[in-house]
């Protein structure tokens, strides 16, 4: 079985602060999976900010050196530092779908320059009517359409819009693994279901992996094969989707459970968190354990003292 | 229907439209068209809206701070203060002034951008609140000091620039400065929609806490419908700049009357239920183009004729439920209610 990716053992430490009082901030410990090339499937990485998701997403893009550890695609090094051809064609495999499309978009230039060059990139034409074309199918695929977009600037269209811009991007070298980083977190209501299905027939029609990385379990059991949770940059607990958050075992996994809004008992302004679950979830933060596998194939974090 | 003395905020065919002529060419954007409803005193109301569906204009109206080329072509938005009454449509600026942030207050979204980079968090709450509280030195640290206690932030956030606060921190900090003067009447606009579930859920509950103690209205703007569910007394739906459907949270919910309603809370994903959710084709209108007749028609299931010409007035469906739908007695909840077994609070 050949693997598209492999994360293993890595790790990423920041150094914060200057000459004086210098702090090491441990953004990612160990983290260790992999995604099959036969079976396409949407893999979550689950955690709050500060959990090390972002960085763990940005070094599999190969936009940050990991410290330890190293991450393969197809079996090559992802390394930011090989020559540019090698990187193009990473990139053009390795898709991502970044958190604010705000940030995305630069504010001076219109949002088609910025599909258009990745057209050109990607599908090395130059051809006018290919690039409108390719443009104008991504944009399809996400609700939108060329006709629409053409000659607008980011500032003119709203923050829903821009993402699904942002993952029409994406979409454009039609790539076998796409890393969304919060991708529906600033999209519409009526227009999530739609993205997140999307990413769905991404993965059944089109054979693509996704990388889904997200704060909302609703949406991760909805459309996830297998995710990671994270806390503070250490993986709690991993596993088939359906079977983890049905049954959280870790005291974080079952925080973030519980802190899900529910509609089920609407109006009834149930807003709560139970304390001892908080602290109990808290006092994991740092405490040495390990990963170890379970009987219905989930592997938890379990601490020493605990 | 209530008693009106008892709506601190009565809007009554509110139109409010984008008027732009940029070299000759006139364009009118209907952002806020011919809205009716009313808050009352000591609830919070929940508008649900997707992004260009017309409520951040609405907001806007609402918080009085309308600039051109937003203009308010007919309507009254009165509110009902304690000093007395004021129609922000009209009210000159130093009478909006008066009210500003001691009566009418506004919770931003996005933290980081609302407060200054450069400026320590004790300054700017000197900068918002100092003069409409009229107090100073002293007996003004205090005041603010005392506010944050509630707000269970440590006195030291004073001292510290907004990046060096969390996420959660900072947007405990917006709110502490919307409500330091005790307002009766708070817009909060997407104040969770950046913060993680956790954080969420204490911000969404503090909210609701100083809403409570300060017995003050809250109009709870945000796309999320299961935050509605949790913090709204009321939701009205905004769709292409008309009020479709507006209810006690329950009903909104259970038996929703308003083909988009029903839509929006079908949507909605649930840990332990993985039936294919339905995607609502098609896009939500230009309101410089709005479609004749009822506006949802083109991406509504339950379409006829008469949807696609005539406007359907907003009518009352149950008590204190109103729906703007011509089948509204067809609107079937597509999800069964019953909640799947063994589900955590």
């Amino acid at each position: 079985m050949s693997s598209l990716l492999d994360i293993r053992d890595v790790s990423k430490r920041f150094t914060m602060g200057g000459l004086f009082g210098r702090k090491v901030v441990d953004a990612v410990v160990d983290a260790n999976f992999s995604l099959s090339a036969e079976k396409p499937e949407i893999f979550t990485i689950i955690g709050e900010s500060g959990s090390g998701k972002t960085t763990l997403a940005r070094m599999i893009l190969g936009l940050e050196d990991p410290s330890e550890g190293e991450i393969l695609f197809r079996g090559q090094k992802v390394d930011r530092h090989e020559g540019r051809a090698k990187r193009l064609d990473f990139m053009a495999n390795v898709q991502p779908v970044f958190q604010n499309p705000f940030e995305a978009f630069n504010p001076l230039k219109k949002i088609e320059r910025y599909l258009e060059s990745t057209a050109r990139r990607f599908l090395h034409t130059t051809d006018k009517a290919v690039i409108d074309k390719a443009m104008d199918e991504a944009l399809q695929k996400v609700g939108l359409s060329l006709k629409e977009v053409r000659g607008r600037f980011p500032h003119e269209m709203s923050g829903g819009q821009l993402q699904r811009c942002a993952i029409a991007r994406a979409l454009i070298p039609n790539p076998p693994l796409l890393i969304a980083d919060e991708p529906v977190s600033m999209v519409d209501a009526s227009l999530r279901m739609s993205i997140v299905n999307l990413l769905k027939s991404l993965r059944d029609d089109l054979g693509v992996s996704v990388i889904y990385i997200t704060h909302d379990l609703a949406t991760a059991y909805y459309i996830s094969n297998r995710l990671i949770i994270m806390q503070r940059g250490r993986i709690v607990e991993m596993g088939d989707a359906r079977t983890v958050l049905d049954n959280p075992e870790h005291p974080y996994s079952r925080l973030l459970k519980a802190s899900v809004l529910s509609t089920d008992d609407a109006g009834a302004g149930k807003l709560a968190t139970d304390p001892a679950m908080v602290s109990l979830a808290t006092d994991m933060v740092g405490k040495p354990g390990r990963l170890v596998d379970r009987a219905d194939g989930r592997s938890v974090r379990v601490h020493e003292g605990a | 229907m209530t008693q009106k003395q008892d709506n601190i905020l009565t809007v009554e065919g509110l139109k409010a439209y984008y008027q732009m002529n940029y070299f000759g060419v006139e364009r009118e954007v209907r952002a806020v068209d011919d809205i009716t409803m009313n808050v009352r005193k000591g609830e919070v109301y929940g508008i649900a809206g997707e992004s260009s569906s017309g409520k951040t204009s609405f907001i806007k109206v609402l918080a009085a701070a309308i600039r051109p080329p937003l203009r308010i072509m007919s309507g009254s938005v009165k509110y009902d203060f304690k000093t007395g009454p004021i129609d922000v449509a009209r009210a000159s600026p130093a009478e909006i002034e008066a009210v500003r942030w001691r009566h009418l207050s506004y919770i931003m979204q996005g933290s980081m951008s609302v407060l200054n980079p450069v400026r320590r968090i004790g300054k700017t709450f000197h900068d918002f609140a100092a003069r409409p509280l009229g107090l100073s030195g002293k007996a003004f640290e205090e005041r603010v000091l005392g506010h944050l206690a509630r707000l269970k932030l440590p006195p030291e956030v004073l001292r510290a620039y907004p990046h060096e606060l969390s996420g959660g921190m900072r947007q405990r900090v917006t709110i502490g400065l919307a409500t330091v003067c005790h307002p009766e009447f708070v817009i909060a606009d997407e104040p969770t929609t950046a913060l993680d579930v956790v954080v969420q859920k204490e911000v969404l509950n503090l909210i609701r806490d100083i809403q409570k103690e300060m017995n003050s209205s809250v109009v709870f703007v945000t796309h999320d419908m299961s935050v509605h569910a949790n913090v709204a007394d009321r939701v009205g739906i905004i769709y292409a700049g008309r009020l479709v459907e507006e209810g006690p949270t329950r009903q909104m919910f259970f038996t929703p009357r308003h083909p988009y309603t029903a839509h929006l809370v079908a949507s909605l994903p649930r840990i332990g239920d993985t039936r294919q959710r339905p995607a609502l084709e098609g896009r939500p209108p230009n309101l410089a183009d709005p479609p004749q007749g009822c506006r949802f028609h083109p991406r509504c299931p339950l379409a006829v004729d008469k949807c696609r010409k005539e406007v359907p007035p907003l009518e009352t469906v149950a008590p204190d439920h109103r729906s703007a739908c011509w089948r509204w007695q067809d609107v079937e909840p597509l999800v069964n209610a019953a909640a799947p077994a063994g589900e955590m609070a």
